[in-house]
């Protein structure tokens, strides 16, 4: 049985086949076991210190924001090396893996963020790298398949489906059953089976960690909100869970809207909600009536899951983090503000996170302190910003 | 006694195992579908196991995710399942039938109201492919409600304590993974598994089946010779359906001739 709690309320579990569920609680062994060992989070501590650059700065912007009552703070992970906070975890779990004595890495990725962030961990700590994506996020994404190859990773496309990151996390199961031996499945958000869900939050509570011993020390104070975009959700999660348990700071994670929560094209999936289980977890995720999982869109590869971590879905079910949607077309505006105000050119998927807090830091009548998670830089969406708005700047 | 019991018994009489046959319900289509299922049954299939098509399974390779997405794509629903199946139950009182699903098609419909339908549609047995011993509470409870067995998987590396629960808890009869990974003709079935279908007998589970990487009549003997109550060929049916797509009669008289050789396979000396 299980020695972690593996449900938040009803969310959560693991809808996975049997055969895998020796796996599953090998890793929650090993991640128990690790985090009791000191050496383990020696290792760990200093590879975000002097590897991946932690603690991450907290900036205050300058000329964002026009109310006055207003501080708008960012929790600047795009500093982090490989330009997000998905760093972070993976490096987690990539010693998980050597400590279970495993070899090989099995990952997947949408846009190739997380399979960048793998493919470094790989290299660094000697693990053999093997990363699932769709097919045609191999065509769209060109200088991330690169760079994963630059670092040692293969990586294989997956044509089964619909050829996008949720057939990606299906190939990668479907790895992992026949070689859970040898291989460590790197999930790359807090979705999955437990103990997944967990682990990936641990490995990024330090942003929340962080975020408030530096608002403390600004501030004095706690802010008032954090507000974080949800995809799969780990960047929110890793803001989140430090906060949880102080009901003044509002929780707010974005989702991506795309173009509108009254399309088809979006990936809101806590917002538009409708419950049901997709790889190993119960929570919200896009499908039919029938059951049949539909695709997300999002501009932004990094929110585009048809599924969200359930601690998330928890979350909003007892009402304690909120969570609202933002366009592309929001996220665009966020994206060119905040390079144009502060000459930070964040993600996409962060962008929707600060649209959010823009409406929010407008409608602001009290002085209001908010901090966004800045998960990500925007180098790797110029390419696709370009074809968006081509030469209107 | 139930279909599988009295399926069970009878071989036992003929010194037989059991070969049940997989394919996917409305592969390539509905009409097609109920015409491959009929043609499974009079051709000697002891049992049938058939699947519901659905976008993201992650227990099955290519050839039954190709067998959902030829489905999917003619639209076939699980009502329209539901209602083939309920036409062979009718022209076929004693077979017995299991479904081999994904657990959010079962969710989408209630998970109660799932099972009543099942059991309207003369359903045996039911097993979820991404439902673990430890999650199947409240699907267990359902099964047992409208009178469906809910089955068990016993894989390879099966810890002591799932053997236990699936002595406990196991009916119909139970599905011996015959290796690791997924679905596939690919990849072959490692056998002999006694070893593994000792446990289960000590455990006192329901008959085992193995199913995994069998396509061939003598890894279907050397199942039954390793102690299996019989064996289940899934893509090694599905590939015959894929073959032979746009030859319909010759797709009915190559799995008939394939489901006549593996059954002959069953008797024991």
């Amino acid at each position: 049985m299980n020695q972690l709690e593996t449900k938040f309320g009803d969310f959560g579990g693991m809808y996975v086949p049997e055969l895998l569920i020796p796996a599953l609680d090998q890793l929650e062994k090993a991640f128990l076991d690790a985090k009791d060992d000191p050496s383990f989070n020696e290792e760990f501590l200093s590879l975000l210190k002097d590897y991946a650059g932690r603690p991450t700065s907290l900036t205050l912007t300058r000329n964002l924001v026009s109310n006055p009552k207003v501080k708008l703070y960012l929790k600047r992970e795009d500093l982090l090396h490989g330009g997000a906070h998905k760093t972070n975890q993976v490096l987690g779990q990539a010693l998980l893996t050597k400590r279970m004595g495993k070899t090989e890495v099995i990952a997947e990725t949408g846009a190739g963020q997380h399979g960048v962030a793998t493919a470094l961990a790989c290299a660094l700590l000697g693990l053999k790298a093997r990363i699932y994506m769709g097919a045609k996020d191999v065509e769209r994404q060109a200088p991330n398949v690169f760079r994963m190859k630059l670092m040692g990773a293969e990586v294989i496309p997956v044509n089964a489906g619909s050829g996008t990151l949720k057939d990606a996390v299906n190939e990668a199961m479907r790895d992992w059953s026949a070689n859970y031996d040898k291989a460590h499945y790197l999930l790359g958000t807090a979705a999955g089976p437990h103990p997944f869900p967990t682990i990936v939050r641990e490995y990024h509570r330090m942003i929340g960690e962080e975020t408030k011993a530096q608002i403390l020390e600004k501030e004095g104070r706690l802010p008032d909100a954090v507000v974080a975009c949800v995809g799969g959700g780990s960047n929110a999660i890793g803001m989140f869970a430090d906060f949880i348990d102080a009901p003044s700071v509002k929780l707010v994670g974005v989702e991506p809207a795309g173009k509108g929560v009254h399309t088809s094209e979006h990936g809101a999936t806590i917002v538009t909600g409708t419950k049901g289980i997709l790889h190993g977890a119960y929570t919200y995720i896009m499908q039919n009536h029938e059951g049949q999982i539909e695709e997300s869109y999002s501009v932004s590869a990094g929110l585009d899951y048809p599924a969200v971590g359930p601690q998330h879905a928890y979350l909003a079910d007892i009402g304690r983090a909120e969570y609202v949607a933002a366009t592309d077309e929001e996220a665009l505006n966020a994206f060119q503000l905040l390079a144009r105000k502060e000459g930070i050119i964040p993600a996409l998927e962060s962008s929707h996170a600060l649209a959010h807090a823009l409406n929010m830091a407008d409608e602001a009548e009290d002085e209001t302190i908010i901090v966004v998670n800045l998960s990500g830089r925007g180098d790797k969406d110029l390419a696709h910003v370009i074809n968006i708005l081509g030469d209107q700047l | 006694m139930d279909r599988y019991a009295t399926m069970f018994e009878g071989l036992n009489e003929k010194n037989q195992g059991a070969f049940v046959p997989f394919v996917m319900i409305g592969d390539p289509d509905i009409d097609q579908s109920e015409a491959i299922i009929r043609q499974l049954i009079e051709s000697g299939a002891d049992a049938l196991e058939l699947g519901i098509p659905y976008s993201d399974p992650i227990a099955d390779g290519p050839t039954i995710q190709a067998a959902s997405i030829r489905a999917l794509d003619n639209k076939v629903t699980v009502d329209e399942c539901f209602a083939l199946l309920k036409r062979v139950r009718n022209d076929f009182p004693e077979v017995p039938v299991g479904l081999l699903l994904y657990s959010n098609l079962v969710m989408a419909k209630g998970i109660s109201g799932f099972y009543e339908k099942a059991a309207d549609a003369g359903v045996d047995s039911i097993l979820i492919a991404d439902v673990p011993i430890r999650e199947a509470g409240p699907f267990n409870a359902a099964a047992e409600e409208y009178g469906i067995a809910q089955i068990l998987i016993a894989p390879p590396n099966a810890t002591e304590e799932t053997m236990e629960q699936i002595g406990e808890h196991s009916k119909g009869y139970t599905y011996l993974l015959g290796r690791a990974g997924v679905t596939g003709a690919e990849t072959a079935a490692n056998i002999p598994a006694s070893e593994l279908i000792e446990r289960l007998n000590a455990h006192r589970c329901a008959p085992p089946l193995l199913g995994f990487g069998i396509s061939t009549p003598a890894q279907v003997k050397d199942a039954i010779t390793a102690g299996a109550a019989g064996a289940i060929s899934g893509s090694a049916t599905v590939n015959i359906i894929a073959d032979n797509l746009d030859k319909p009669a010759s797709m009915l008289a190559a799995l008939g001739e394939f489901v006549g050789s593996m059954k002959a396979a069953t008797q024991k000396d």
